[in-house]
């Protein structure tokens, strides 16, 4: 069984995931609905989107701590721009994905640690949101509303969105070519660049996907809460790094998974959900929140440890 | 294509090229042709520039002057003329499959199906060069042993790749797999050859490149100083060429030290007794680092440290793990006096400046205040204070981790000289390096092969010779 885990990394978190469901249904089995699962993962779905655009970052052995900030400007062009003018906000969330094609070109040609770089742009970001909502409001454009709460036959829009996100991003990361050649790039980027890769586009590459899945992360936002506002996504940057290693990824050497990723990001939902329902005080959220992920950590440690001992 | 170039024209040709790395002259003159179905064997001590030559092939370094070019094919660049590296290092993406390392060197795979094309081409490429060798192309890289990795390695360098490998550069193929398995890749070579390819073969193990090369190329510090067919050499007169630099220096040691008691026996036979200068050689990356490494922290990883070390460590990384580039002179070189002269927890101050000052002078230390930053100082000086830290401790045994990569002459004399005064004092000094030189100067030197000592040298037996001769693995291997 130590093997099966070690060996097919998606299974740990797959279980941490059912367990959390199982208990959250004991608790509370009114949850257990059309209507309440889509309660329950609702939020979901931006945070899968975060994590995702996260990974792509993990995935080339750096760290983005702008992703909050950055999720949260979009989400503030989303509900002003975007809604009024609907070209130009296009316009102006395609530059956001030019920029940060342009910071990951930048942080290979000069060789600066990511982990700096991004918390400067983390001001950056939420300078400009300030800028264009300096106060809570906005609203979102009528078809990322329709979007956001179509309501499809048998399951609800929460979980038919996790499959649709997990199974596409699945396809782009790891069963594509290019995926595979950025994932070689955080596994050994020498020897990828030795086949002849040009490492800074490959590199530019990871970041703009980044930014895609971080704009659609603050569209989703917005769909949902209808509003938005400069901090409403600051949240986001540790999320996405929990829901990462929750899913099976790992900080440097591009062992990532996409699926895993959404797990992830499903888990840490629910662990907030399934904290009320314990009727936790939200003074402990957070650190019950950490316990999980320590937990879930510890458990994977155990299995690869286990696995190598035993050859 | 075939039509448009000469199938006799050489796949690859040097003419008169240099190499230098600021002012070291790595590769210096060298021209050198290699033709379809030639097997070059290329050997060399350490620093020869060996690796400096695969890498001007491969397009890894360019030139300094002098031309690479590639007539078979008429490309500019090696990848495209069909030169392939396989590296010592192991340089696959260890959290990719099999299959997926292949994508990364060969970008024709593309589109739907691209994985079972490279499945099936990495399974095919596995199953003619290793018959049997039981490696699935879905497994992910880190779940392979270090055999398995070089294995797939090899089959990478010598898989189609959408046009076919011309010449492949092998470094060090064997160096990780048994007998049986390095029979197979020297079969493999031979029929590889014999089709028409090419391949540089550099290893340490004397008996394949007399198997499998069809002309030995020896490389002396950056040239070629010979180029044979394999024939008209014998094992002796190969170990001749490549050797007898330095041979007048080595009478330079006196052997004037009665030996004292034993200060150090390990397990795999290392023996250093008080007062004696020990060499560890060997071709680089054999485990003498490795080995002092061990050695180093077995004795000085402890909850609480002694005031005065059991053994002090002479990086030769310095930026790895030698110098502390923000701090000053003074206090580069007394970090490892601190627990010997502070008091109630305290820095003594004034017995720092004192040892710094001292030292400067015994060492020479060329610099007008030792305040100043650490890295004011050249390459050569910043590894004399490594030296004053690790000799102003009273600590027994001084380990040296070939602390003379990249330090001028002048220096290297001065240190000499330290060492033998300093061991004549009844300090034991355990010294790895890649200079056959500096190890000749010992009274003790353990050749390393393989991760384990393949011989000691006592007093007079210490020649450049049988370094070398215990540095190469003479036997065939046992098939």
């Amino acid at each position: 069984m130590i093997r099966l885990f070690a060996r097919h990394r998606i299974l740990l978190p797959a279980v941490s995931l059912i367990v959390l469901l199982a208990a959250t249904f004991y608790m509370q089995p009114r949850a257990m609905s059309y209507f309440g699962i889509n309660l329950l993962f609702n939020l979901a779905i931006p945070i899968a989107l975060a994590t995702l655009a996260q990974m792509m970052i993990m995935m080339v052995n750096d760290i983005d701590l702008s992703l909050g900030a950055f999720i949260s400007l979009v989400a503030c062009i989303t509900a002003t721009v975007l809604h009024d003018q609907p070209v130009l906000g296009m316009a102006i969330l395609a530059a956001l994905i030019l920029a940060y094609a342009c910071l990951g070109a930048l942080i290979h040609w000069l060789e600066l640690p990511a982990i700096v770089v991004t918390l400067g742009m983390s001001f950056v970001w939420a300078g400009l949101a300030l800028t264009i909502l300096p106060s809570p409001g906005g609203s979102a454009p009528a078809w990322l509303r329709t979007v956001m709460t179509v309501k499809p036959p048998l399951f609800p829009m929460a979980v038919v969105a996790a499959v649709l996100i997990a199974g596409l991003s699945h396809v782009l990361v790891i069963r594509s070519g290019i995926g595979t050649v950025l994932r070689g790039v955080g596994g050994n980027a020498a020897s990828v660049g030795r086949a002849g890769w040009p490492l800074l586009r490959l590199k530019a590459l990871a970041y703009a996907l980044a930014g895609v899945f971080g704009v659609l992360a603050g569209m989703a936002l917005v769909g949902l809460t209808t509003s938005a506002d400069a901090n409403i996504a600051l949240r986001y940057t540790l999320l996405s790094i929990a829901g990462v290693i929750l899913g099976g990824g790992e900080f440097v050497g591009g062992r990532v998974s996409a699926v895993g990723a959404v797990i992830g990001a499903l888990t840490l939902t629910l662990a907030a959900s399934f904290l009320s329902f314990l009727r936790l005080s939200p003074d402990w959220q957070i650190g019950a929140q950490g316990a999980i992920l320590i937990l879930v950590l510890t458990a994977r440690l155990i299995f690869t440890r286990r696995d190598r001992t035993q050859g | 294509m075939t039509l448009l170039t000469s199938p006799s024209a050489s796949i690859v040709t040097l003419t008169n090229v240099e190499k230098h790395f600021g002012p070291v002259r790595a590769l210096s003159g060298v021209s050198l042709s290699i033709g379809p179905g030639e097997c070059v064997g290329l050997v060399g001590h350490n620093g020869a520039g060996k690796s400096t030559l695969v890498n001007l092939i491969n397009g890894g370094l360019v030139p300094s002057a002098g031309e690479v070019s590639f007539p078979a094919s008429g490309a500019t660049r090696a990848l495209e003329a069909g030169v392939r590296s396989v590296f010592q290092e192991l340089s696959l993406c260890p959290n990719l499959t099999v299959a997926e390392n292949l994508r990364i060197s060969h970008d024709n795979l593309r589109g739907v199906g691209w994985r079972k094309r490279a499945h099936t081409e990495i399974a095919a490429s596995l199953d003619s060069i290793f018959p049997g060798h039981g490696i699935d192309a879905d497994t992910t890289v880190d779940r392979l042993t270090i055999a398995e990795r070089q294995m797939v390695e090899i089959a990478i360098g010598f898989a189609p790749r959408g046009r076919d490998a011309r010449l492949v550069i092998l470094d060090e193929p064997t160096s990780s797999l048994d007998a049986g398995i390095a029979q197979q890749l020297l079969t493999h070579i031979r029929t590889f050859c014999a089709k028409g390819g090419a391949v540089v073969f550099i290893s340490h193990m004397i008996g394949e490149i007399f198997q499998v090369a069809s002309t030995i190329v020896v490389m002396k510090d950056g040239r070629i100083v010979a180029s044979r067919p394999t024939a008209e050499f014998t094992r002796a007169t190969l170990v001749d060429q490549m050797g007898h630099v330095a041979a007048e220096t080595t009478d330079a040691v006196a052997q004037r030290r009665a030996p004292g008691e034993e200060v150090l026996h390990t397990g795999d036979g290392l023996v250093a007794r008080k007062g004696e200068v020990v060499g560890l050689a060997g071709l680089a990356g054999h485990g003498q680092a490795e080995a002092l490494a061990q050695l180093y922290l077995d004795r000085t990883s402890a909850w609480w440290g002694d005031k005065v070390p059991k053994v002090v460590f002479v990086a030769g990384d310095r930026g790895r793990d030698g110098i502390l580039p923000l701090w000053s002179i003074l206090r580069n070189a007394t970090v490892s006096i601190l627990s010997q002269t502070a008091r109630h927890g305290l820095v003594d101050r004034a017995a720092e400046a004192r040892v710094a000052a001292a030292w400067k002078t015994r060492i020479g230390i060329r610099t007008d205040d030792v305040r100043n930053l650490i890295l004011s100082l050249s390459g050569g000086n910043q590894q004399k204070v490594l030296f004053a830290r690790a000799l102003a401790s009273d600590a027994p045994i001084v380990i040296m981790d070939d602390p003379m990569r990249g330090v001028d002459i002048g220096t290297k004399q001065d240190v000499y000289a330290m060492i033998q005064s300093e061991a004549a004092r009844g300090r034991t000094f355990l010294w790895y390096s890649t200079e056959t030189e500096e190890v000749c100067q010992c009274d003790r030197v353990f050749v390393y092969r393989d991760g384990q000592i393949s011989a000691r040298l006592d007093g007079a037996d210490i020649t450049e010779d049988r370094i070398l001769e215990a540095s190469f693995q003479m036997q065939e291997a046992a098939a």
